[in-house]
């Protein structure tokens, strides 16, 4: 029997008030040319209103992409806050400027993968596709 | 004593020459070329300018040394602004710096100097950036993080105790909130009993290249432009000595921008904020030799001196020719460069050095004014005071030890780096004539031209390093096992706190009715058609904090959202 297999959905996120999104871009562009369904916040967004559109938007994935050091404290929330709103479906992984050291903070905080600088897009392409068994 | 020999001339006749290159290619280039083919098939820029495999006085058939090179410190400024350049004096080496409070940024900057830096660049942190005072929701997480934390005239005292600054010369990096900042500056030097007259230094207010790039705006940007201008006219009045701009190249290159594109784009706010000034009533020999500069010195070697060159020339001819500058000052492009964070590795780090020396070599051999060397460890995070001490010593090294310095535009003159020079403004002159026909520069970031185009050549560098089609040392190649990178600077967790804490009591002990009314006065201005420079300062003194003053504007001006 052949189906139509329903696209995996991303939303690649800028939280806080860091304004380098060329990576963001590049990811979000790298994952939609990989056939994935992907929506850009732009910059500057709240946690609040990071999980509010990945819910609203049914996304099966959150990126999150941090370049000014604020990751500890927004990352962490916006996994806080889809916890709390019972989207714990929803799989979170992150990059940007963050130090090795921060990593396992922040996968215990429910961040499931941390891309460092130098990462490639099909890495991040593949990871996906894995987590969402695929 | 040795006579000078007689050379045979450089130039061999056009046909003669045209002749012997067709023998070399049919000849030795032949043979070579059966026996060893060459790595690629084409060697191209990162602007995607072929780069031909010799060049010749041939490829210089249509150069006119008088009208496209000059003389050092003369029109078109091809080979420097200075006429003795770095013999008079060494570019201004200026480590961009600012980190957690103004305690702790102001110990950095005090051994920066006594590390025989010659100049200040003040790095604010986000809030500080975008309007917010550190205990705003919005800043939680931020506040000193990409630098130094700055909500009050007495965070601004503590930033700059100790230093004369009636000696040195500051640049901050500092766009939506400039107005604010260069008040707070001017208010700490009158403390210091230094009048604004004596000052000297840059703030960068180039608000157009946020919308671009870096993202820091606040303000829509018809409302932002006329803040900028304001400032233009301030400086003139009360600040003579300081630059009231810095039209920046380098966040556009860092976001992802050929070297074509940074210089075509760079220009073309150049151009903006010059035909803004007008429309507003100053005289275009009033400022514009106050115009300052700042671009990346990027990893393409001859493509970067090139289009350092290529700019220079380019905004001479704009200046002239568009806006008729009647001085000669008003045409000559004075630029900060700053070595390329973006191509800075994570991995094995201290290659860094080496990718931060050549690129800091080409601003050099470019003509900066004053340059930042990167630090090994900013893939990672903020530097180190041991790798900030390397950045410095590599600037130092060039300056004193490489010889480069001794003589004006050392590159001036070689084929493949001047037909380059041509090609890079030729190509910024076409992207100037498409934004022409946009409308301008306002019109053309308003649409997301120039995002668009800046993302689609990030997204080809991107899939060039992955297809390894551009190698990166230590990332797609030459990789080694490493273990965690050493010895990273971390901002303290408690600085949020303390900084919160100052704030508050700063509040409690100021007079609060004072400071409300100055912000009256900053609401009225913002409204009506006088500007708003003055009253800033006025609020600043009166105590009002960096929050307070910028949404004030807010109320009046609304605020930015990216499309």
């Amino acid at each position: 029997m052949i189906h139509k297999e329903r696209k995996i959905r991303v939303l690649i996120a800028k939280p806080g008030l860091d304004g380098h999104d060329r990576g963001a871009k590049v990811v979000a562009r790298a994952l939609r040319d990989a056939g994935m369904e992907v929506i850009y916040t732009g910059i500057r967004q709240t946690p609040e209103q990071i999980v509010s559109a990945a819910i609203q938007e049914g996304v099966d994935f959150v990126g999150l992409s941090c370049l000014s050091g604020a990751h500890n404290h927004l990352f962490v929330e916006v996994a806080r806050l889809l916890r709390r709103k019972g989207a714990k479906d929803i799989v979170l992984f992150g990059g940007g400027i963050i130090p090795a050291a921060d990593a396992p903070r922040l996968k215990k905080a429910g961040i499931r993968e941390i891309f460092p600088p130098g990462a490639s897009t099909q890495d991040i392409v593949q990871w996906i596709r894995k987590a969402a068994g695929t | 004593m040795a006579q000078a020999r007689q050379h045979p001339a450089l130039t061999v006749p056009g046909a003669d020459l045209g002749r012997e290159l067709e023998r070399w290619e049919q000849g030795a280039l032949k043979s070579s070329l059966a026996k060893l083919p060459e790595r690629k098939t084409r060697f191209k820029t990162s602007s995607g300018i072929e780069l031909k495999r010799l060049y010749t006085p041939l490829d210089m058939a249509e150069f006119d040394y008088a009208r496209d090179l000059g003389f050092p410190g003369e029109p078109p400024f091809t080979r420097g602004v200075q006429p003795t350049m770095y013999r008079g004096r060494l570019w201004t080496m200026r480590q961009y710096a600012g980190f957690a409070t103004a305690e702790e940024t102001n110990q950095r900057y005090r051994y920066l100097l006594k590390q025989g830096q010659t100049g200040l660049s003040v790095a604010f942190d986000l809030p500080t950036q975008i309007g917010y005072d550190s205990d705003h929701p919005l800043a939680r997480g931020e506040v000193g993080k990409v630098g130094v934390a700055v909500s009050t005239l007495k965070d601004a005292q503590i930033l700059f105790a100790g230093i004369p600054l009636g000696e040195v010369s500051t640049s901050m990096t500092i766009n939506a909130t400039a107005a604010i900042l260069l008040a707070m500056y001017a208010a700490v030097a009158e403390k210091q009993g230094v009048s604004a007259q004596a000052l000297q230094g840059t703030i960068q207010n180039d608000i157009l290249k946020e919308y671009v790039a870096r993202g820091t705006y606040i303000y829509p940007p018809r409302q932002s432009m006329r803040v900028v201008t304001d400032l233009f006219a301030f400086c003139r009045e009360r600040m003579p000595r300081f630059n009231p701009i810095s039209i920046s190249g380098y966040h556009i290159r860092e976001a992802g921008a050929t070297a074509v594109q940074e210089a075509a784009f760079t220009l073309a706010n150049g151009i903006a904020y010059v035909e803004a000034a007008v429309a507003a009533g100053l005289d275009v020999d009033a400022f514009a030799s106050r115009l300052s500069f700042f671009f990346n010195a990027h990893s393409n070697f001859l493509e970067e001196v090139a289009k350092f060159r290529a700019a220079r020339r380019l905004w001479a001819r704009i200046m002239k020719e568009r806006f008729s500058a009647r001085r000669p000052e008003s045409c000559m492009m004075r630029f900060h460069a700053q070595t390329a964070g973006c191509t800075l590795t994570a991995q094995q780090p201290d290659n860094n050095v080496v990718r931060v020396a050549f690129q800091a070599l080409a601003a050099a051999l470019g003509g900066a004014q004053s340059l930042h060397t990167n630090s090994r460890d900013e893939a990672l995070s903020l530097p180190s005071e041991d790798s900030v001490r390397i950045a410095l010593r590599t600037q130092q090294i060039i300056a004193y030890e490489s010889g480069v310095a001794d003589t004006a535009d050392p590159l001036a003159g070689a084929y493949a780096v001047e037909a380059l020079t041509s090609e890079i403004e030729a190509r910024a002159q076409a992207y100037l004539s498409k934004i022409d026909e946009m409308g301008g520069a306002v019109a053309a970031i308003e649409t997301g031209y120039m995002q668009a185009e800046i993302a689609e050549s990030a997204y080809r560098h991107q899939r060039e390093v992955e297809s390894r089609e551009r190698v990166v040392v230590g990332v797609n190649q030459f990789q080694i096992p490493e273990g965690p990178p050493r010895r990273l600077l971390r901002i303290r967790a408690d600085v949020e706190r303390r900084q919160r804490r100052g704030l508050a009591a700063f509040r409690r002990s100021r007079p609060s009715r004072r400071a409300e009314a100055a912000l009256s006065g900053v609401k009225r201005a913002a409204e009506g058609l006088d500007s708003v420079a003055p009253p800033i300062l006025a609020a600043v003194k009166a105590g009002a904090t960096l929050g307070e003053i910028s949404d004030a504007l807010r109320e009046v001006f609304g605020e930015h959202l990216e499309r």
